[in-house]
């Protein structure tokens, strides 16, 4: 470093700790990246909207209500009512929590599962052999029969749609886990721990995984939202959520019956999962281009 | 390059047996007796221990899992997948039935993704920074994030239902209702299918051609006088189509999924829609027969694209 340079105030803070650090990065994050900040903004708002909605929202998701059957969205039903009354806004909100809590689960399952999996198979020549083979094998599978036959096996609960997701999602994390893993075990730190004698467990969690995190964590958002979209497809197909809890994709799956006589079912819970899913997209890429210079778009 | 293609090919091989024993795993940890489902749920309360071993012997279910699995993959490699629990009609036979609807629907959804997908790429790239560019890249990330059945619903309401140019449902077959009613019935489902491949392999062109755009021998090629179109047909797309043609291997292998949902949403007789009632019936043996015939066609398309890489960059035969 050049000393005529003068100092720049950030490198000051940068220098004065850890927590510091991260608020100047993510601030500087945010102000390259407009979009990242729209992202952020639809999930903040949205889960607050289900994480309160117990006073936020005046209906109760599963009352009935024969009188409202069909009626259209106004000012008594924002999203209007279904076939027996209930009222699609209070549906797509509760529904909502149950979207949330399989993609944040399945992201965070899949990514212990797979940073676990993939540092042992980027570390270790003669079980990655295996490994990789086995994670080959199961992404021969369209991921969504693949689901499909294990919630067969299992059955369908949220828990077990979020077991099976994970299932499924895991070997394209380790796939991801496994290839930085591979360039980081050449560094020369990883040689010196090697060499001053420090245990593999130790070479492996203490230098190695927090150096594969930055791509671990833009995969983990992009996962977020697919399992979102997964989950929806499974209680489409009618074979995910138990059709009593209100989930997007079970809506919709009743929406479509009444297509012709009553759109707004199908489509409110629709256009809420596109938007949540858009933003969840958005602020990975938002994240890619910060965390991951290597992987953003070369525009 | 032979010496590649053989390489390639016998690493498939335990992939494949680890596939078979996933699939085989997966129905032998299932609860429930597959006889019970044979002599028809509620009616075993009334079948003798007699009927219901005999049911287990004919299936063959009684023999220990191990033999089990190697008369099941023995039967795999004859075209015998078992029988169907329900119809107790062949698995083969069934999936014949089914093979002609997932096969045009697939082909449709990748044909109209290419056909526009490609092009809005290849402008994107070449106008970067323009508005066509972000244009292009608003559709993109939008196009990956609408999920089929609300995308397949929009459509329906608004082309079907609204204006009625389309069939809601149904499928028409380009063979024996000729190509009139085939594009009829088929329009719909191909743009559901098509629409994220079609945002996917847009962005994958644009970013690949953004790429070899910046390279030396395209300025040289510019310098010397080269006309525009020329540069880019003949100089730039040619480098630009690999990491292209990885993604559209890729996307077949995607569009068996999308097309489960997209012949559940158009009620189209095909092997997706099929799945997912044996899922539901739990009809064990054309559940596996499906996802064996499934991940060995992603495994075999796998291959195919490797080796058409490797044909067009030496590159990788020798590394």
């Amino acid at each position: 470093m050049t000393t005529n340079r003068g100092y720049n105030p950030n490198e000051i803070r940068q220098a004065k700790g850890m927590g510091n650090r991260i608020w100047v990065q993510f601030n500087r994050m945010l102000r390259k990246n407009p979009n990242m900040i729209v992202g952020l903004f639809i999930l903040m708002l949205f889960s607050f909207l289900t994480i309160f909605a117990d006073f936020l929202v005046k209906y109760d998701p599963v009352a009935i209500d024969p009188v409202d059957r069909f009626m259209p969205p106004g000012s008594v039903h924002w999203f209007g009512a279904d076939n027996i009354g209930r009222d699609v806004y209070a549906r797509v909100i509760y529904g909502g929590r149950v979207s949330l809590l399989v993609g944040f689960m399945v992201a965070f399952l899949v990514t212990l599962a797979g940073l676990f999996i993939g540092l042992v198979s980027g570390y270790s020549p003669k079980l990655d052999m295996i490994i990789q083979r086995v994670m080959d094998a199961l992404m021969s599978f369209p991921t969504l029969l693949l689901a499909l036959a294990l919630i067969a096996m299992l059955g369908g609960s949220v828990w077990n749609v979020i077991a099976v997701i994970t299932i499924v999602d895991t070997p394209r994390m380790v796939r991801v886990v496994r290839s930085s893993v591979l360039t980081v075990r050449e560094q020369q730190y990883v040689e010196a721990a090697r060499g001053i004698g420090a245990p593999t467990p130790r070479i492996l969690f203490v230098h190695i995984a927090p150096n594969t995190m930055a791509p671990v964590i833009v995969q983990a958002t992009y996962f977020f939202a697919l399992a979102i979209l997964t989950e929806a497809s499974l209680s489409f197909l009618g074979l995910g959520i138990p059709p009593e809890d209100p989930s997007w994709g079970n809506i919709l799956s009743l929406g479509r019956k009444h297509l012709q006589q009553a759109f707004w079912i199908a489509f409110f819970p629709g256009l809420v999962l596109t938007i949540n899913v858009l933003a969840m997209n958005l602020v990975g890429d938002g994240l890619r281009d910060a965390l991951d210079p290597k992987l953003s778009r070369r525009a | 390059m032979w010496k590649y293609i053989i390489r390639r090919a016998i690493l498939t091989l335990p992939v494949l047996l680890i596939v078979s024993i996933i699939t085989f795993s997966i129905m032998q940890l299932a609860p429930g007796d597959p006889a019970a489902i044979v002599l028809g749920g509620d009616y075993i309360m009334y079948a003798t221990a007699q009927e219901i071993e005999d049911v287990r012997e004919a299936m063959g279910i009684n023999k220990p899992p191990i033999t089990q699995y190697f008369d099941w993959l023995g039967g795999f490699f004859v075209g015998n997948l078992g029988t169907s629990l329900f119809t107790t009609e062949s698995v083969s036979y069934l999936v014949s039935q089914k093979i002609e609807a997932t096969v045009s629907t697939v082909f449709s959804g990748i044909f109209i993704a290419i056909l526009l997908g490609l092009p809005m790429g290849v402008l994107a790239g070449w106008k970067m920074n323009t508005w066509i560019d972000r244009a292009v890249m608003v559709f993109a990330v939008l196009g990956f994030a609408i999920p089929g059945f609300w995308l397949a619903f929009n459509l329906i309401f608004l082309f079907s239902l609204k204006l009625g140019w389309f069939p809601v449902f149904g499928f028409r077959s380009l063979f024996t209702d000729g190509p009139v009613e085939f594009l009829r019935y088929s329009a719909l489902p191909a743009i559901t299918l098509g629409v994220a491949f079609m945002a996917l392999i847009a962005r994958m062109t644009r970013s690949s051609l953004v790429e070899v755009l910046s390279e030396d021998y395209i300025r040289t090629a510019r310098s010397k006088g080269l006309a525009e179109g020329i540069v880019l047909t003949r100089h730039a797309l040619r480098a630009a189509s690999m990491p292209v043609i990885t993604v559209i291997g890729l996307v077949f292998a995607a569009a068996v999924t999308g097309t489960v949902i997209t012949e559940t949403v158009f009620a189209i007789p095909g092997m997706g829609r099929m799945f997912v009632k044996a899922v539901g019936d739990r009809d064990f043996p054309i559940i596996q027969g499906l996802m064996m015939i499934f991940a060995t066609s992603y495994v075999f398309l796998n291959l195919i694209v490797d080796i058409i890489y490797a044909f067009l960059d030496p590159r990788v035969r020798y590394s």
